[in-house]
């Protein structure tokens, strides 16, 4: 399948690989993102992710039609986690491969800006005693 | 009229889903919505941004509404 687009409890980054491999691509790029433990120097104990699904599993699919058509990519993931996630674990996954390593660069790159852009996706940030639901107020 | 509700948008109305049943409050477009919302919950005129998706994609002010839509109020999103 050219396009792996999905919504999951728990992300499992060992199984980007195979989904990106490919014979006629000569470069495979993949950004991971976690939970960081400080937030302004504030210890952040979890994330909470909640999301408007069938929305959000439309928006993805059209960043990733936009991402193959621009830089004719074989294979393309978005990726991304909801509920609760702890320090370290990954949240988000998004990938590319192509023939060459200059267009999975910067599709990757694509990818990542635009899905933290328009997908409907809210973070809330979990300290000890408060949590925040991030980017909502200036 | 079903109105959705997600992230800090819906710790501000205390519901994921709010029902405009009577006829006289039925906004009939994307940007009545918001002032009414607005107006209800003055916490969203704080809000960094406020749009709204009917059927799932996002919609300009000038969209009307009929109430058989599924509407759903997006705040700022925070993926990733």
């Amino acid at each position: 399948m050219k396009k792996i687009i999905e919504i999951v409890d728990t992300i499992e980054t060992a199984q980007v690989y195979a989904e990106l491999s490919d014979a006629k691509s000569g470069g495979i790029c993949v950004f991971v993102g976690t939970v960081r433990e400080f937030t302004n120097e504030e210890e952040v104990v979890a994330l909470e992710f909640e999301t408007y699904k069938t929305m959000a599993l439309k928006e993805m699919e059209k960043i990733a039609d936009r991402a193959i058509e621009k830089w004719n990519l074989n294979k393309v993931v978005l990726r991304h986690a909801v509920g609760e996630k702890g320090v370290a674990e990954p949240v988000v996954v998004v990938g590319a491969s192509s023939a060459h390593r200059d267009a999975c660069f910067e599709a990757c790159r694509f990818l990542i800006d635009t899905l933290k852009e328009t997908v409907p996706i809210w973070k809330k940030e979990k300290f000890k005693n408060k949590s925040v639901w991030v980017s909502a107020h200036p | 009229m079903n109105v959705l509700f997600f992230g800090i948008a819906k710790d501000i109305v205390g519901n994921s889903e709010l029902i405009f049943s009577e006829e006289l409050n039925k906004p009939r477009t994307v940007a009545a919505l918001k002032k009414q919302l607005v107006d209800s919950y003055p916490e969203f005129s704080k809000l960094n941004a406020l749009a709204v998706a009917v059927n799932s994609e996002y919609a300009t002010d000038d969209v009307t509404l009929n109430g058989s839509e599924e509407i759903a109020i997006i705040p700022p999103v925070s993926g990733g």
